[in-house]
């Protein structure tokens, strides 16, 4: 049973029963008619197999085929999709262990952004009357490999975080697509021992990725046994398109009997309707076409419902998510998956502001506050993510991670039993015939026991400032010096050995 | 064995045990001796009140808010082991009267001042001066000038301690300062105050001698006030 994540007593259901089977029947009839059009000529093979009607077509200058799936084929693709999965870890004590009967929420990093955004502190004297005072300066980077790893370091030291996908793009210069990925799942395996989650942009490197995680686990069946490393695959181009590369990366993970996560992220008013009923019946078909294609490929396959539904700015296009509709789309679509049994993949806590600071706070809180009432097992995207995801702040993810133990300890139990009402009844009446009839001697155990919440610990000294940003940059300076937890150096070896691509620089024991 | 008691003594003062019935923060302490058996114990065995009161209860203090400073103890634990100080301090006042030590490190009065009746902040100041070692004679809230003052002067105080939440009622404070002129007790007795809507600035206004910003700020602000213990 997994320790991690916090158990949601009773998930917020913002469908009704019928509201619920309204979008189940909307997206099965988008699913058979206008059907999906598919790009990866294997999974309209198992399809037609399985029953789906096919046509073939041309878009542009790439041979697709317009889909019907009927209801049978998702019905079956359903039924045998576990409703438990697990993520796998370095340190099995940090296994995320999902059952879409349950409703324990898991949060987690990501998405593979291209900035660094770190604090430096300067001093700066009042033009005014010479005072002097320290602020917070910005200073944005590219994204490399050597902040990947210190994320993932962060990652591992930040408590509230219980799954990693790496949230900084490598931009290096000796990286190329031929060994970007066997670098970027070794810089994250070799600095946490949580769940390792993340996509591949290679096919070819997928064999040697999977390698490496053999080595750490011990082995091929250990591998399935405890997936250190799993997969999210884009296999959807929204509206309701199978990308061909993709499609080959899902069934190929399917096959190795691997979790996967099907993500797909239509935006609400350009790739999807804006309305809650248009776009969850969307990318709820997205989401079930992939479930259908990995469990063609291997049935019973680990399968994670992942949907990314985000709204559209109206100036811009671009995707917003400190907004209300984000919440409804996202808690909506984690309803469904608890209807389908499935494992489901949500997101809440990015900003859409640029730098840290009272925007960024306002919109991350709101959504992943919002959002996890509805109990979806995983809610990436929640630490550290600025700028509608194109930055990552690890001062901004120390923050995160303070405001997810929030959201963490709402849930907790209320503790009402019969047993307690009979402790308060005399601690009331102890109280009552006390002198100062104060409660302060009882609260101590609850302290004592962690059952108090800490309060804010970013909290500056000044009257006339908010010091929120230094106190967060002095705690992610000190979490940087902690130890850090390398992979063992025989499994640092044997990788090397037999991982073509890896660059030497990123082996902690080569001197 | 006397080493061993006093040792219990500041253990109990730490888990905040008065007596035996009460709960310790950590368990296994169900039944055993708290504060006031345990000081009963001492005197019975022949230790002497000073040994008691400086290397078992005031130690014991001194521990916690060593705990506090560093963060491993909250506002809860400071209330508690003085709770547990006070109740150690009851057993031994029959036998303190008789060495002339009594009063402690001096006599102060404590009151919610008139139409407000907010005792947190007062009642914390309250305990915490008493775990520290101070006689306190708490009048409750609500207390108007003309009482606060007449019960200074029966009590022979050295420091009145004046408490509001209130902008309305914080006025009232000034009344006490001025009643303590009129009768003049002012140069025998210092004032201090606190409470949110309070400051320094406000305790310079009305002529206070201290501003306490929290329990801790007035204990410190007591101590220096009145150093060198009852004159």
């Amino acid at each position: 049973m997994s320790q991690r994540g916090v158990i949601v007593g009773k998930p917020y259901e913002r469908l009704s029963r019928e509201q619920v089977e309204i979008i189940n029947r909307t997206s099965l009839d988008l699913l058979e008619n206008p059907g999906i059009l598919c790009y990866h000529e294997e999974s309209v093979t198992m399809l037609e197999k399985a029953g789906a009607k096919v046509k073939a077509t041309r878009e542009g200058e790439h041979d697709a085929w317009w889909v019907s799936i009927p209801e049978k084929v998702v019905r079956q693709a359903l039924d045998t999709a576990p409703s438990k999965v697990t993520l796998g870890a370095r340190n099995p004590e940090n296994k995320v262990v999902m059952d879409a009967e349950e409703s324990r929420v898991h949060f987690g990093s990501g998405s593979e952004t291209n900035y660094w955004l770190e604090i430096e502190p300067e001093t700066f004297s009042s033009k005014k009357d010479g005072r002097e005072q320290v602020f917070p300066v910005m200073k944005k980077s590219r994204g490399n490999l050597s902040f990947l790893s210190r994320s993932a370091h962060l990652a591992n030291n930040l408590e509230n975080l219980d799954f990693f996908i790496r949230n900084v793009n490598v931009q290096d210069e000796d990286i190329t697509t031929d060994n970007k990925d066997v670098n970027v799942f070794f810089a994250s395996l070799n600095n946490i021992t949580k769940p390792v989650v993340g996509g591949i942009a290679d096919f070819n490197q997928l064999e040697q990725v999977v390698g490496m995680a053999e080595i750490i686990a011990g082995g091929r069946d250990e591998l399935v046994n405890n997936p250190v490393t799993s997969f999210i695959t884009s296999v959807i181009k929204s509206p309701l398109q199978v990308v061909a590369e993709t499609a080959e990366k899902l069934i190929a993970i399917a096959r190795m009997g691997l979790p996967v996560v099907i993500s797909t992220s239509p935006q609400g008013g350009s790739t999807a309707p804006i309305d809650e009923l248009g776009m969850v019946a969307q990318v709820n078909a997205e989401a079930l076409t992939g479930i259908v294609i990995n469990q063609l490929a291997n049935p019973g396959a680990p399968v994670i419902y992942g949907a990314v539904p985000v709204r559209a700015r109206m100036d811009d296009l671009h995707d917003m998510y400190g907004v209300p509709e984000f919440c409804h789309y996202n808690m909506a679509c984690a309803q469904m998956a608890r209807y389908y049994k499935v494992p489901c993949y949500s997101t809440a806590g990015v900003g859409d502001a640029k730098v840290p600071g009272v925007q960024a706070a306002v919109e991350k809180m709101f959504t992943y506050t919002a959002v996890p009432f509805a109990a979806p097992d995983l809610v990436h995207y929640a630490f550290g993510l600025l700028d509608k995801t194109q930055t990552f702040s690890p001062e901004q993810a120390v923050l995160d991670n303070h405001q997810i133990g929030m959201v963490k300890f709402l849930h907790r139990e209320s503790g009402v039993t019969t047993e307690a009402a009979d402790k308060t009844r005399k601690v009331v009446e102890e109280v009552m015939n006390s002198p100062y009839r104060m409660y302060a001697r009882y609260a101590r155990k609850m302290l004592r026991k962690g059952g108090i919440f800490e309060g804010f610990p970013f909290e500056g000294e000044a009257d006339d400032q908010d010091q929120t940003l230094l106190k967060l940059h002095e705690r992610f300076k000190q979490l940087e010096e902690e130890k850090p937890q390398h992979l063992p150096e025989d499994v640092c070896k044997s990788i090397f050995e037999k991982t073509p691509g890896l660059l030497p620089r990123l082996n902690p024991y080569a001197n | 064995m006397k080493d061993e008691l006093i040792e219990r003594i500041v253990e109990n003062v730490l888990q905040g045990r008065r007596n035996k019935e009460d709960e310790g923060i950590e368990e296994d302490y169900a039944g055993e001796p708290g504060v006031a058996e345990l000081v009963q114990e001492a005197l019975d065995s022949g230790i002497d009140t000073n040994t008691i009161l400086l290397k078992g209860l005031s130690a014991g203090m001194e521990q916690v808010g060593q705990k506090y400073e560093t963060g491993e103890y909250f506002i809860p634990d400071m209330l508690t082991a003085a709770e547990a100080v006070e109740a150690g301090m009851k057993v031994m006042e029959p036998h303190l009267a008789g060495e002339g030590a009594s009063e402690g490190k001096g006599k102060v009065i404590m009151a919610t001042v008139e139409k407000d009746l907010h005792d947190i902040g007062k009642n914390l100041v309250s305990i915490m001066l008493k775990g520290a070692g101070f006689n306190v004679v708490d009048l409750g809230i609500d207390v108007p000038a003309a009482r606060i003052v007449e019960a200074a002067e029966e009590e022979k105080a050295d420091l009145v301690g004046l408490s509001a939440l209130l902008n309305t009622t914080m006025v009232n404070m000034e009344d006490v300062i001025k009643e303590l002129e009129n009768k003049g007790l002012r140069d025998k007795i210092k004032v201090i105050i606190g409470g949110a809507p309070t400051s320094d600035d406000f305790a310079d206004e009305i002529g206070a001698d201290a501003y306490g910003k929290d329990a801790f700020a007035a204990i410190r602000a007591a101590e220096q006030l009145l150093s060198g213990g009852k004159k």
